[in-house]
């Protein structure tokens, strides 16, 4: 089954997340369709902390049993943590995706940019064209 | 193709019903997973699954003179194949290129039942016409349509088949034995086979009988498995795919099939070809790999040693056994040995990898 994507946080059409917390940081990791979408991950390929990512250009990999698609960032800025826990657990991007499935933490460098995501509605509009 | 053109095989309502996401394979429109590759797989391993294989060609022999036809086509000696029993063999072009690997199943003196893969049955039904002589007293029939063919396979197989009232089959039935019995009370071909690397059986019934049966099955609680599934466990079996890891352009010699020819029977298609690369030693051979690290190898990716490439991968995936990706290609012959180091070109990351034995995953027992 499809999960709903909550209303408290921002979408790409690339199907990434972001969510911002009260320190100013985004929590970044993909929708559910995109989950459910890739099946069973089994490896997670994302940049160290300090790395520097740009929205909308491909920040990691994503691999699961049949497949792997690449990774792009909902925003722009430099990323001060990664979810260590997948290395162990790639499965919580399924089991999880909204929650213990995060992938990056990043400082935002251009506010600014937030304007080029969507909200939950808007996404799940994008889904529906798309014949998702 | 076009989705329109797919086929679907007599169980595909019950598949929606299950909620399967379908893919085409092969000119069908197959289940390629449930809810989840990874658990399908375990599930086989661990206790049992069923997948519906209705998609793969039957074709049924008769006659007189069919034994003698399959002999001049097929690269087994097929007058050892007793009524009961079934053989893997392959169908060999002229070139000794593999056309398709397949399962020759011995109904009577003159009758036999053929499995062959799914995207190959229109090109082996072409090929029969071709070779067939005026003089060659053999009819066909190919039944994949009008029946289903239902893979019952895992640890727990045999419990479930007896469960439905086939105990006396699998009590019976050896390895590549067949028998016919009632399955769910419905009459069933069923042949200890399978293409996963556990114990196991396949199940031909016509398809409301076929379709009677899957759904015993899935009342009965084993796991519906999808094409995902079958792929991580045939690859980690190192069973060979034809299209990826065999194929026309591939001979039994470099593929390590040599063991599915009978050299030795007297002419057949291919035979001149295969006995002289036999001789010759093959320029390249089949091996498995594991990768050292992190990574999961892909079908195509190139395959180097000290730089240099020395052949490509031709499968590979996640193994969910291993934990860690494995994968089948061809190399250059004096590279394969066991223990040989390897690099795969995984989309542009130089990943570590070491040839190691086949199968990858072998059953306890």
């Amino acid at each position: 089954m499809e999960p709903s994507h909550p209303a408290d946080r921002s979408y790409s059409k690339e199907h990434e997340w972001a969510l911002a917390t009260s320190d100013g940081l985004l929590v970044v990791g993909i929708t559910g369709h995109a989950a459910h979408e890739l099946g069973d991950v089994v490896y997670v390929s994302v940049p160290k902390a300090s790395a520097t990512v740009r929205q909308f250009e491909k920040f990691g990999e994503i691999e699961s049993v049949k497949a792997v698609s690449d990774l792009f960032a909902p925003v722009s800025g430099e990323v001060v943590a990664v979810n260590d826990g997948l290395n162990d657990h790639p499965e919580l991007v399924n089991q999880s995706p909204f929650d213990q499935g995060w992938l990056l933490k990043v400082r935002p460098s251009n506010a600014a940019e937030m304007a080029n995501l969507l909200d939950a509605a808007g996404y799940q509009a994008f889904l529906s064209e798309i014949g998702g | 193709m076009a989705e329109s053109s797919l086929l679907v095989t007599p169980l595909h309502d019950q598949h929606v019903e299950l909620a399967a996401r379908m893919v085409p394979f092969g000119g069908w429109d197959m289940p390629v997973q449930y809810l989840s590759i990874l658990d399908e797989h375990r599930a086989v391993r661990a206790t049992a699954g069923i997948f519906d294989v209705s998609h793969m060609g039957r074709i049924e022999f008769a006659g007189v003179g069919a034994g003698a036809f399959l002999q001049r086509l097929f690269t087994c000696d097929v007058p050892t194949i007793e009524p009961g029993h079934g053989r893997y063999c392959l169908l060999c072009t002229e070139s000794g290129g593999i056309l398709d690997d397949t399962i020759l199943y011995r109904r009577s003196a003159e009758a036999f039942l053929l499995v062959c893969n799914a995207g190959n049955r229109l090109a082996v039904l072409a090929w029969l016409e071709r070779w067939k002589q005026p003089s060659d007293a053999v009819s066909w029939q190919d039944r994949t349509l009008e029946t289903v063919m239902i893979a019952l396979q895992g640890p727990q197989a045999p419990q479930r088949l007896t469960d439905l009232g086939g105990g006396d089959l699998a009590a019976g039935l050896t390895y590549f034995g067949w028998a016919e019995g009632a399955i769910a009370g419905q009459h069933a071909f069923v042949a200890r086979t399978g293409y996963t690397g556990e114990d196991g059986f396949e199940i031909i019934a016509e398809a409301a009988a076929g379709s009677f049966i899957w759904q015993a099955l899935v009342d009965g609680d084993v796991s519906p498995c999808g094409l995902g599934a079958r792929d991580t466990l045939r690859l980690e079996a190192a069973l060979p795919l034809h299209g990826n890891d065999i194929s026309p352009e591939t001979n039994p010699v470099e593929a390590g099939l040599l063991w599915t020819v009978a050299l030795d029977k007297g002419d057949f298609l291919g035979a001149s070809v295969i006995r002289q690369a036999k001789e010759q030693g093959p320029e390249r051979r089949l091996v498995g790999f594991e990768v050292v690290g992190r990574g999961i190898p892909r079908a195509h990716q190139d395959l180097l040693v000290d730089g240099r490439s020395v052949g490509a991968a031709t499968s590979g995936t996640f193994s969910p056994t291993l934990q860690r990706g494995i994968g089948m290609g061809y190399v250059e012959a004096s590279l394969a040995k066991i223990g040989v180091d390897l690099t795969v070109d995984i989309r542009g990351a130089m990943t570590p990898a070491r040839i190691v034995r086949r199968p990858f995953y072998k059953r306890a027992g």
